[in-house]
């Protein structure tokens, strides 16, 4: 290690830092000035502090006629959990299935999971929208996380987190009694505990910014989602509250960020500490 | 505690034949150790046993009662893997008690079995902590605990020392011995180790690609090899294999390198091999001229590598040897082992059968091969 700090890197470090959060800084000035002020270009790096009121007016009220803004984060985190989980519940057990257990085609079904990761919501919108329209839910809040859990990138992951489970550890809970369901619950979920919280932030920030399927299932404004509102606040140009949107972006982004802070703890600690 | 049995028992992946017709009979209380060769079945035969594979054929019975179609859970026995095998999540106590909790013990009866177990081992202070806080070692010993804690009828140790260092693979091979003595259970043993197999066991089973080749007490297997691999495979350094021909009516041989050794007793035969271990080659002697490749001082003693007329030979002489292009070696006749040029296996002398040993006293233990 040199004494002398290596200028060059932290300047790369501090130039894409900025890059990422410059926008980000944007917003929230924004969020704090006059909508006016916007509209006509004069955006200020300086947040008026004095203006924080706009994000109690949003949370409570929303703007342009929308779904108060916590409501909207309310469906958008239930939505995003019913997602992150119910993929996280579904490809474990697939997986579980196809590395532990021998039983006829098992490989031309772990092949046809593999081949639906052509297959995302956008592709097969239509077939699903009347799928969801035939079990009636349609303007539903299961309709607009349900149809999103099937995941074969997860499948995928947990086969191979599965897969390096060693043989032995297996063949020791064997000999200990433990049946299936006994293993995935005592030793295969905890000995996977790391990558599951990996893979739950990541479902879990895919929900949340989920766009096109909550446009289409639910037309409902009591359903809308943080996404959704932002882009009805938006409206007709001349009369958006920008000031109002941005504040509402703003808190849009903090349910993700607090997502990745607080499991970040959890899967850098399993991966650093794990026993491979 | 337990006796085991095992009759006819056979393995085949797919066309590969692993194992060929087993019959084994194990005393309660027996140690019985398996070893050979990787690639030799004795892994499978441990893991037909433990009940992980399937048998093609053949049974298995375990204090009589007939186990083989049982899960491995329901044969009540209990294993040490290789590498341990150890819940990672799990501290030293929840990966002894987890097979209790599952076969539904009170929880005051599985704190006393482990607390017991601990205190056996000598892992009282470590039972909350994770196994990759252990070294391997005391891995090893919470494996053992893990065994030990079920009251198992049966143990089955899949090579436990093998991942250990060489200082405390004697360690733990003493403690095993010990363990299991003072336990008094019936056990299996796998290694590929000879100097674990003659230590631990009452009785050695050498497997050669998936046959029986000789199942007796180490000093026996030691003494009296069934065949040219059994002699290779036990002692080191490894025995010198000299071809030669029955010459004298059978009271001598006269090997293909020249000399004519004497025997002590009259065998039978034409083409043999003659067997005689480095540390049964005498400095002096006038039987073998060998051409020396190699000297290894050792301290106590020296290894000589060399050639007789083209044939490796290995010399293990005491104390330190001064370096020679040549050496002459003698043969001590009354430890030459003979065996059949053609089949490999033991020419036993013709006027010297009373000497069969049986160390175990259960009747299966002579100093002969079995099966093939």
């Amino acid at each position: 290690m040199r004494a002398r700090p290596d200028y060059l890197a932290h300047a790369v470090l501090c130039l894409g830092v900025a890059l990422f959060a410059l926008p980000v800084w944007l917003v929230f000035a924004g969020s704090t000035q006059d909508s006016n002020a916007i509209m006509r270009g004069e955006l200020s790096l300086v947040p008026d502090l004095s203006n924080l009121g706009v994000y109690a007016r949003v949370l409570a009220h929303g703007s342009m006629g929308t779904q108060p803004v916590w409501h909207m984060l309310m469906i958008s985190l239930g939505m995003a959990l019913g997602v992150a989980c119910g993929k996280i519940a579904i490809s474990v057990l697939s997986a579980y299935a196809v590395v532990f257990f021998r039983f006829p085609c098992r490989h031309a079904a772990f092949w046809l999971i593999f081949i639906t990761l052509m297959l995302p919501v956008e592709v097969r919108i239509m077939p699903t929208y009347a799928v969801m329209a035939d079990f009636r839910l349609i303007n539903t809040f299961t309709g607009l996380w349900l149809p999103l859990i099937a995941s074969a990138t997860a499948t995928l992951l947990f086969r191979q987190v599965f897969t390096a489970i060693p043989d032995e550890l297996v063949e020791a809970a064997r000999m200990d009694g433990a049946g299936p369901l006994r293993f995935l619950r005592d030793i295969a979920l905890p000995v996977s505990a790391a990558n599951i919280a990996a893979l739950f932030v990541i479902l879990f920030v895919l929900g949340w910014n989920q766009y096109l399927w909550p446009l289409l299932v639910a037309t409902n404004p009591d359903l809308d989602t943080i996404v959704i509102g932002i882009v009805k606040m938006i409206g007709v140009e001349t009369e958006t509250d920008w000031a109002a949107v941005m504040a509402t972006a703003v808190l849009a982004l903090l349910p993700p960020v607090v997502v990745v802070v607080a499991m970040q703890h959890w899967f850098v600690a399993g991966l650093t500490e794990g026993e491979k | 505690m337990a006796t085991l049995q095992i009759q006819g028992l056979r393995k085949s992946f797919g066309a590969t034949e692993v194992l060929r017709r087993i019959d084994l009979s194990l005393a309660d209380g027996e140690m019985l150790v398996i070893v050979g060769a990787s690639g030799c079945g004795k892994s499978t035969l441990l893991r037909l046993v433990a009940g992980l594979e399937t048998p093609t054929g053949g049974r298995v019975l375990i204090g009589g009662r007939d186990v083989t179609a049982l899960d491995p859970a329901a044969r009540d026995i209990a294993m040490v893997f290789q590498n341990y095998a150890l819940y990672p999540h799990m501290s030293v106590f929840d990966n002894m008690a987890y097979g209790l909790r599952i076969r539904g013990l009170a929880r005051a009866d599985i704190a006393r079995r482990v607390e017991a177990a601990a205190a056996l081992l000598g892992l009282e202070g470590l039972l909350g902590r994770k196994p990759r806080q252990l070294s391997g070692g005391q891995r090893q010993r919470v494996a053992m605990g893990r065994a030990i804690v079920r009251e198992p009828k049966l143990f089955l140790f899949d090579e436990p020392l093998s991942n250990l260092d060489a200082k405390l693979r004697v360690q733990m091979r003493a403690e095993i011995r010990r363990l299991q003595r003072r336990l008094g259970v019936t056990s299996l043993y796998v290694t590929h180790d000879q100097v674990e197999a003659m230590t631990l066991g009452d009785r050695l089973l050498i497997l050669h690609e998936g046959r029986p080749a000789q199942l007796a007490t180490p000093l026996d297997v030691f003494e009296r090899p069934a065949d040219t691999y059994v002699a290779g495979f036990v002692g080191s350094p490894t025995m010198n294999f000299l071809p030669g021909r029955l010459a004298r009516d059978g009271d001598a041989v006269a090997l293909d390198a020249g000399p004519l050794v004497a025997l002590p007793h009259p065998c039978a035969g034409d083409r043999v091999i003659l067997g005689i271990r480095p540390e049964h080659l005498t400095l002096g002697g006038t039987d073998l001229t060998l051409t020396v490749d190699l000297f290894e001082p050792l301290g106590s003693e020296t290894l000589i590598h060399g050639r007789v007329a083209g044939t490796p030979v290995v010399v293990k002489a005491a104390g330190v040897v001064a370096p020679a292009e040549t050496v002459m070696v003698g043969v001590q006749p009354a430890h030459c082992h003979l065996f059949d040029a053609a089949s490999g296996r033991r020419v036993e002398s013709t006027g010297d059968m009373e000497s069969t040993g049986n160390g175990t006293g259960n009747g299966t233990g002579n100093g002969t091969g079995i099966g093939a």
